[in-house]
């Protein structure tokens, strides 16, 4: 009788890619309820836009690369990749630049390295980085303003989709966010007289501080399903926190805490977009490491760069570094003294 | 013109220090042997086959450590060639075909027995002292310590020495590699067919 | 005496469904016996055990059929009575399916056990403890117990701890396992149920053994039942003692060792090091059992018990099975049901392996059959990319990085995954569990360490080739070394005497005495005296340079000289007065010697009886004189390249020399070929009968010929060297390789007119008696028919032989050729006129 030869384990988990790829998509729904309630339609039409354009590009590649397509479609990372992308873009953005972003990522940032779990780089920021040093025009005037500003209306999903497929950008649903304007507006006024102004509300962020709320929310969701681990969302936000409130504790200078933690693109940085496994760092002490880094780039090149927002180069750059980071942070192994460090083998022997 | 004299006499003094240094270091820190002809050796498989041109693994890991090209080893093979060149920092260049081909495995020399007349040149030709036996006795090959070299074939004037490949037991058996994923393959469109966990049955 | 054991916990773990229900429910069942039993040499880790009975024995239950080959081994023993019926290569439980050596039994249905009494009664003694451990260790060896978790670690290896002078045990804690983390496995669970009091007893005599403090036994939560049995047997035991039974929290892989030692403990085993290092032994409570059994029983270990289960199985449960029988026969009994992918699983489903065919038999760690459905355990879904989730991270029992392993077993840098510490991977199987990629994650990591260690052996065979090479190298330079040291001495020690030779007036002629018995010389006084001659002449020679500088001196005007000239001459006659009187003591001697030669002969020699013209003899005198030819030839050389006034003297000497050389060569060859007729008749009888002693016959001429090409051979090959290096002895070579030729020519001549003519001469009776036939046939009997016959066939086979012979030389084109033909032709028509007899007697015979 011929029996099947196979290689243990021979149970397995229920796991598997798939499933995490979706519930990491499905975690972002809070945010994007929440984005699309306060700021218009722009970035639900964007997602669907990105995640259109994110399979399309995945299956031609993979059909170039002679690939099962089935296979690969169905294990969901294009359709998360076109889903961030089409959370972090602009609400109102051309479209193109949707196109040329995700396209970018997929092709460029995902399949050339050889498909998923290959990219050394998070694809939906390369894509965005890319959009945004080539159209930076359009990449910081496009943000939709919040509707808590009553002196601007909210854009509705066919206001959303003319200014998007038009191309032209709308003034009348569009303004600068308010990292960007409390960045060029403190120079000259006071914390106290920014705060009077209708994109702040407060010391609150105009409706930005909700969407940040969603996405963390979704995050914890995320730890408490075990897809990702705590590591690095604490560790990146621990990191912006502490140097906001070390380097920029006067708020007369420089932007305050609560806003760098809850505008721009912060709690979707840390829980979604630092946290893909494929380029982050994958040592437990690792991912304290990256993680604050991403956090400490944030904080500077928010402050200091000419970028109001900065989780994109924060976290390409610390994917530069992961592997160095893997390398010299292994744990420390059952019945050893010590951990291992770096790639030489030569005290192994 | 003193600044002349001052920077001359400078140099001198310092050309002088360092020399001094130098030739101290030279012989308080010198290398005895051929240290690069040693780590080349170390890289070379053992097996004294003489296939490179030369008499042995070690005059041939001085040749290369003297210029020798490094694609000259067919029982090294590819791997071999690959170490040297990471070794030497020189590009690798593929098996040299003119000293023979790579062989797909280990192989041990074998002496039927019954056709030995005991003559004794195997036991001459055979580089590690491998082949134990005496005039006009049987001899036989310590499979243990045999390089697989061929050697010994050639010089049996009744041919009774045979080259088998070493057989797999339980205690040198393992696991294969998982054949790669069809995301390596591009030639593969059929995803079941890379999957070798299912369908090979014993 | 419960202890309150504070438990740890290990990193990772996973919590796969436990599937033991199906398996526990009903007791343990003892299995009938199979109808043939295979077992293999080797059912442990270590050397496998070598067979001590015949095919075709019988042999008793319990009976050692396989000793242990070295510490690290065990033997095996006959689980029933029966007959042995094969020792030959078997399929083992191996997932390679590869076969190794195996004993196959076939009982005989008595199960009739050898003598068999448990340790103490043995030994008279009442208790174990009058026992000295070693003692017991051995008895447990010799029981044949192998770790039965599944590892197979032979049990006395673990329990063979060194005490120090005090008799102190390194050991402190004695762990049972009884964890049995692996789903479906229920084996060691029915055990500690139904056998509790074995266990308990095992753990006693376990402790006596390692002189620990206190025997722990962890089971995991999940188990009550054997908890409680356990703890009932305990406190059944009445005496003191120091054995808890610890509950632990169920979790994946905490019945492996060092996760175990982990929880009881909170120690770690060092990296590649052994739970002992830390004070700790650890043993399968089934093992514990099997202890108690081989000490207090005597029963070795020749039955365990094994989990049937799977949703493929029938009755799954539990079955107390004789090792060696096939699994085929348990899944039967269990009712097994084949599925579409058959897949049968020895050992549970995390860590088990897969049986390539269900003949293979059960060995001692074969611990659970697990026969699943497809929908049970699913095939494996088809692997896709490692995103670097880190689950496998978070599973992982021993905090490896599986996914950094699987990149680097992946891509073949093995160096990198061993910096990773791929070798402290347990193979546990959790990272594979939980990976959402469904990655085979353990096949690439045990691939990996398979690769590193055929490197690793790779590497230490080509450092022993190097080594052995190197010792071969050296000891070739040695013994070319050796000789050259030799050849220099020799040299130098005949460039001493020659140089003194000529020197003293009186000196050729003694010297040519003295030196040419040197060689040859076999008295020790003769020897001596020959030294002080040497000396002598050495003095002489010296004193003779001196006089030479001193008179140079006094020539230049150095009048001082004069009277040391004249001591020195003085003290020259002294010399050559005693080197005069040496020469004649020498001479004296000699004569002696040659006075007694026969005797001397027959001392030195026991085979030459004597005879001093016998060719070994006449050839070793040959031999002598060539030898003592080439010393003089050296030494002229020598005296030439030094340009030394003594070279006419010694081209002398050497052409004398020659002479002897000749002559001794000519005698010897003389002797040759004289004694060859004689000596070889008995030679020839006792070596060949069909040579009929015959001297002339074509063996002994070819053998001849031979020989006189070889000693052609031999003198040409000197002849070219000697033309090399430029030697007088060329001529005189020249003539020797000259008139060798010739002798080889006869030789051969001689041969082949012989090997042409012998078929005929041998023939001769033959055909005498075939001519004769026809006369004698009337009164002929049959059996002259017969012997007839028999010659035809002689005749035949001689044709048949001549013709090969023939082609042969045809082949290599010898001169041979048309010898060889005209012989076949000859022995062709012999055969011819044979079966023409042979007919005519037959009809004659006939008529009769």
């Amino acid at each position: 009788m011929a029996l099947l030869t196979l290689t243990s384990p021979h149970a397995h988990g229920r796991n598997s890619t798939s499933r995490v790829m979706m519930t990491v998509t499905l975690a972002t729904v809070p945010g994007l309820l929440v984005t699309t309630a306060l700021f218009g339609f722009g970035t639900l039409v964007n997602v669907v836009l990105a995640v259109v354009v994110a399979m399309l590009a995945e299956a031609l590649v993979l059909r170039i690369r002679q690939r099962p397509l089935g296979f690969f479609l169905k294990d969901y990372s294009a359709l998360l990749t076109g889903v961030l992308l089409g959370l972090a873009l602009p609400p109102l953005a051309p479209w193109w630049v949707t196109v040329v972003a995700t396209a970018f990522a997929i092709v460029f940032g995902k399949q050339l390295y050889g498909g998923m779990g290959n990219n050394p780089f998070n694809p939906a920021m390369l894509g965005y980085a890319l959009v945004l040093v080539s159209f930076p025009v359009q990449m910081t005037t496009n943000w939709a303003v919040s509707s808590q500003m009553a002196d601007q209306p909210l854009a509705g999903l066919l206001d959303a989709i003319t200014t998007i497929f038009s191309g032209s950008g709308a003034d009348a649903f569009t303004g600068a966010t308010p990292l960007d304007t409390y960045k060029h507006l403190i120079s000259n006024s006071t914390a106290v007289e920014l705060q009077k102004l209708p994109t702040f509300n407060g010391w609150m962020a105009g409706g930005w501080e909700w969407v940040n709320i969603a996405y963390l929310v979704g995050g914890l969701f995320l730890v408490y399903r075990r897809i990702i681990t705590w590591h690095i969302p604490v560790a990146m936000l621990a990191a912006l926190s502490l140097c906001s409130i070390v380097l920029g504790w006067d708020p007369d200078m420089y932007t305050p805490v609560s806003l760098h933690l809850f505008t721009g693109a912060t709690m979707l940085g840390a829980f979604f977009i630092a946290t893909d496994p494929v380029s982050a760092a994958t040592t437990p002490r690792g991912k304290l490491i990256y993680g604050a880094g991403v956090g400490i780039l944030v904080y500077v090149i928010r402050t200091w760069g000419a970028y109001p927002d900065a989780v994109a180069f924060g976290v390409l750059l610390m994917n530069l570094a992961a592997p160095f980071i893997d390398a010299y942070t292994q744990p420390r192994t059952y019945g050893h003294e010590k951990a291992r460090r770096g790639l030489t083998s030569k005290e192994a022997r | 013109m003193s600044t002349v004299v001052i920077a001359v006499s400078v140099l001198a003094v310092l050309a002088l220090i360092f020399g001094a240094v130098l030739g101290f270091a030279a012989v308080r820190f010198r290398v005895e042997g051929n240290p690069i002809a040693d780590q080349v050796n170390a890289l070379l498989p053992q097996t004294q086959c003489g296939q490179c041109g030369y008499p042995g693994c070690k005059p041939y890991s001085e040749a290369i450590a003297n210029g020798e090209k490094i694609n000259k080893c067919p029982p090294g093979g590819e791997s071999t060639i690959q170490a040297l060149a990471d070794l030497l920092g020189v590009e690798p260049e593929p098996l040299d075909a003119e000293h023979g081909a790579e062989k797909a495995g280990p192989m041990v020399a074998f002496i039927r027995e019954a056709e030995c007349i005991g003559c004794t040149k195997c036991i001459q030709a055979c580089p590690v002292d491998a082949i134990i036996g005496a005039a006009k006795q049987m001899h036989t090959v310590v499979a243990a310590e045999c390089t697989g070299c061929d050697l010994c074939v050639e010089p049996c004037p009744v041919d009774c020495i045979e080259m088998r490949p070493v057989e797999t037991s339980t205690a040198n058996w393992f696991w294969q590699a998982p054949q790669q994923g069809p995301q390596m393959i591009a030639t593969d469109s059929r995803p079941h067919a890379a999957n070798d966990n299912k369908g090979e049955a014993a | 005496m419960t202890h309150m054991i504070q438990l740890h916990t290990f990193h990772g773990g996973i919590h796969p469904a436990e599937n033991k229900s199906q398996s526990n429910g009903t007791p343990i069942r003892t299995a009938p016996l199979a109808s043939e039993l295979v077992l293999p040499f080797q059912q442990h880790i270590g050397a496998p055990a070598a067979p001590c009975v015949e095919v075709g024995a019988r042999v008793l239950k319990g009976q050692v059929i396989a000793n242990p080959q070295g510490f690290v081994s065990l033997p095996v023993h006959a689980p029933t009575s029966g007959i042995v019926v094969a020792i030959e290569n078997r399929a083992i439980p191996h997932v390679s399916g590869l076969e190794e050596p195996c004993i196959v039994l076939r009982p005989d249905g008595q199960d009739e056990w050898i003598a068999h009494q448990s340790l103490c009664a043995e030994l008279g003694v009442d208790d174990i403890t009058d026992i000295e451990p070693a003692q017991l260790v051995h008895q447990i060896r010799m029981a044949g117990i192998a770790g039965m978790g599944g590892a197979g670690f032979p049990s006395a290896v673990k329990l063979s701890v060194k005490r120090d002078e005090q008799g102190q045990s390194p050991i402190d804690t004695l762990i049972l396992n009884g964890a049995e983390c692996e789903p479906y496995i229920t084996s060691d669970d029915m055990l500690m149920r139904e056998r509790a009091a074995e266990v308990v007893r095992g753990a006693q005599i376990l402790l006596y053994i390692l002189g620990a403090k206190r025997c722990l036994i962890g089971v995991e939560d999940n188990k009550p039942e054997a908890i409680a049995a356990l703890n009932a047997a305990l406190v059944q035991l009445h005496e003191e003692h120091h054995i808890d039974v610890v509950k632990i929290p169920t979790k994946y892989p905490s019945g492996g060792e060092k996760q175990l030692i982990r929880i009881l403990t909170g120690l770690e085993v060092p990296s590649g090091g052994i739970p002992a290092q830390i004070g700790i032994v650890c043993q399968n409570v089934a093992s514990a059992a099997a202890v108690h059994r081989a000490v207090d029983i005597g029963e070795p270990l020749i039955s365990r018990i094994t989990t049937v289960t799977g949703d493929a199985i029938k009755h799954p449960g539990n079955w107390e099975v004789a090792l060696g029988t096939p699994a085929s026969h348990l899944l039967q009994l269990a009712g097994y049901q084949p599925q579409k992918q058959p897949r049968v699983i020895m050992g549970g489903p995390m860590m088990g392996f897969t049986l390539p065919s269900v003949d293979m038999p059960l060995v001692k760690t074969s611990n659970c059959l697990l026969a699943p459905t497809a929908k049970e355990l699913p095939l494996n879904d088809m692997a896709m990319a490692c995103i670097r989730c880190g689950m496998c991270t978070e599973a992982c029992p021993v905090e490896l990085l599986p996914q950094q392993l699987y990149w680097f077993s992946r891509s073949e840098e093995f160096d990198k995954a061993e910096q990773h510490n791929l070798f402290d991977c347990i193979e546990c199987g959790a990272c594979s569990y939980v990976c959402p990629s469904q990655i085979p994650l353990v096949q690439y990591y045990r691939h990996a360490k398979g690769s590193i260690r055929e490197e690793r052996a790779a590497q230490k065979k080509a450092e022993q080739a190097r080594e052995r090479f190197e010792r071969r190298q050296a000891r070739q330079e040695r013994e070319a070394a050796e000789k050259e040291a030799k050849r220099k001495a020799r040299a130098e020690a005949a460039a001493n005497s020659q140089s003194a030779k000529p020197a003293p007036a009186a000196a050729p002629t003694v010297a040519a005495s003295a030196s040419a018995p040197a060689a040859a010389a076999t008295s020790e006084t003769l020897e001596k005296l020959q030294k002080q001659l040497t000396a002598t002449q050495t003095a002489i020679a010296k004193t003779k340079e001196k006089l030479a500088e001193a008179q140079a001196a006094l020539a230049a005007g150095d009048e001082s000289q004069a009277t040391k000239i004249t001591a020195l001459e003085s003290g020259l006659e002294k010399s050559q007065t005693k080197m005069k009187d040496l020469a004649k003591d020498i001479a004296a001697e000699k004569k002696a010697l040659k006075a007694a030669p026969p005797a001397a002969a027959s001392t030195a020699e026991g085979t030459d009886k004597g005879d001093p013209n016998s060719p070994e003899r006449l050839k070793r005198k040959w031999e002598t004189a060539q030898g003592r030819l080439d010393a003089a030839q050296s030494r002229l050389a020598e005296a030439r390249e030094q340009g030394l006034d003594t070279v006419a003297a010694l081209e002398e000497g050497v052409r004398k020399q020659q002479e002897r050389v000749d002559e001794a060569k000519a005698a010897w060859q003389q002797a040759e070929s004289g004694a060859a007729a004689p000596v070889s008749t008995a030679v020839a009888v006792t070596e060949s009968a069909t040579d009929k002693g015959d001297p002339n016959s074509p063996e002994r001429l070819k053998r001849k010929w031979e020989t006189a090409q070889g000693r052609l051979d031999a003198a040409q090959s000197r002849l070219t060297e000697a033309r090399e290096q430029g030697l007088d002895t060329v001529a005189a070579l020249e003539e020797g390789v000259r008139k060798q030729q010739e002798r080889v020519n006869e030789a051969k001549a001689a041969w082949e007119q012989a090997s042409g003519a012998q078929p005929a001469a041998t023939d001769t009776p033959a055909a005498t008696v075939a001519a004769l036939a026809p006369a004698v046939a009337p009164a002929a009997a049959e059996a002259d028919i017969a012997a007839l016959r028999s010659k035809v066939l002689a005749a035949q086979d001689r044709v048949n032989k001549a013709q090969e012979r023939l082609d042969m030389a045809r082949e290599q084109n010898l001169p041979t050729v048309d010898a060889l033909a005209s012989g076949v032709a000859k022995q062709q028509e012999k055969l011819d006129q044979l079966q023409q007899q042979l007919a005519a007697v037959t009809s004659t015979a006939g008529t009769h």
